[in-house]
């Protein structure tokens, strides 16, 4: 890690030209949303009540705490991003702020939204967020971002997290099957997602030396997990559906997204090299609106009552 | 050295930012008291 954008650091106190908004930034506000519509579905989804206020305190502290882990991810990979052209405008290695900042800045709302969740919601959910942070900073950012192919694959299950925090948000309960089968989708969802925008922007990730896979292994390779990952990921998606856990709204979106889904990672195995790139941010761009779209299914038919126990 | 007109503006934000930040989670303990509490407000002790 380096910390070069700390020369630029002055030693004033409060001379620091960061807004609110470059903190605001440092949240990575994208990936959180994503973070919090999944976390969201399975606070409607799960049995029992949770009153509103505390399904919002909830919401905040994983916000808050995935936001953390961005801004945490950001401190420790600022000699990264500021190789990689995708990254290079991010506030650290812009030095609107200093890595040394975002490490403080990172810990204290790591540590803020957990024990927030432990005193108003719950200890089950406390403890879950709390591994979910250490996992994204230690396991994925630290040690497996820098060293393996298969970083974002075993990295993927701290974004595969939220759903189970929020079940056990509302039942206080982490060991019902539901959540962890939408985490083992999120989890086999992660890798094809990620691999179809490193494929179309592998000379980024080549130039900061991150071994992902198509930098390490080639496009054909990629292509080819990709395809494997996508074949896995829609058959479990429909699996809640089998078990009997939801409704005929969710096992419709989810059997045609998975098509789509299969469909498009077909068509990229297939691409040539001119068309390539195309293909891998079609099926980017698809693997959001999928998962978006497996999670309102669920969301949506629950709150109509076609779920089971609705 | 003091500080430039552009580095005390940015300041005021930060420190307005994180003023409302703290307004605001004190409310939201307050508000989750409240409903954790429940009717049991209403009975308690005075």
């Amino acid at each position: 890690m380096s910390l070069a954008s700390d020369t630029a650091t002055p030693l004033r106190a409060g001379a620091s030209l960061a807004g609110p908004s470059d903190y605001l930034t440092l949240l990575k506000p994208r990936v959180m949303s994503l973070v919090i519509f999944t976390a969201l579905t399975t606070i409607i989804v799960a049995p029992g009540a949770i009153h509103p206020v505390v399904a919002f305190a909830a919401l905040l502290c994983i916000a808050v705490g995935a936001g953390a882990s961005g801004a945490l991810n950001q401190w420790f990979d600022a000699d990264i991003d500021a190789i990689m052209v995708r990254t290079r405008s991010r506030p650290v290695p812009s030095g609107k702020i200093t890595a040394q900042e975002a490490l403080e800045f990172g810990s204290i709302l790591a540590a803020f939204s957990v024990f927030a969740m432990a005193f108003l919601v719950g200890y089950v959910p406390a403890i879950l967020l709390a591994v979910t942070i250490g996992f994204y900073l230690f396991v994925y950012t630290m040690w497996l971002k820098r060293l393996t192919v298969q970083n974002i694959v075993i990295g993927g299950a701290a974004g595969a997290l939220p759903p189970v925090i929020g079940w056990a948000a509302v039942t206080g309960n982490a060991f019902d099957a539901l959540p962890w089968l939408l985490f083992l989708i999120i989890f086999v969802w992660t890798p094809p997602h990620f691999w179809a925008l490193a494929l179309a922007g592998s000379d980024d990730y080549a130039r900061a030396k991150v071994p992902m896979l198509p930098v390490v292994k080639g496009s054909r390779v990629t292509r080819n997990h990709i395809l494997f990952y996508s074949l896995v990921l829609a058959p479990v998606a429909v699996s809640p559906y089998a078990l009997n856990l939801v409704g005929p709204v969710y096992a419709a979106v989810a059997a045609i997204g998975g098509l789509g889904f299969v469909g498009l990672a077909v068509a990229l195995w297939r691409a040539s090299e001119k068309t390539e790139r195309a293909s891998a941010m079609r099926l980017f761009a698809y693997s959001i609106f999928y998962l978006f779209a497996i999670f309102t299914a669920l969301a949506v038919e629950r709150l109509i009552g076609f779920a089971p126990g609705a | 050295m003091p500080l430039t007109p552009e580095e005390l503006k940015k300041r005021n934000q930060r420190n307005w930012a994180i003023a409302g930040i703290l307004l605001a989670f004190v409310v939201l303990v307050f508000v989750v008291t409240v409903v954790k509490l429940g009717g049991n407000i209403a009975h308690r002790p005075l």
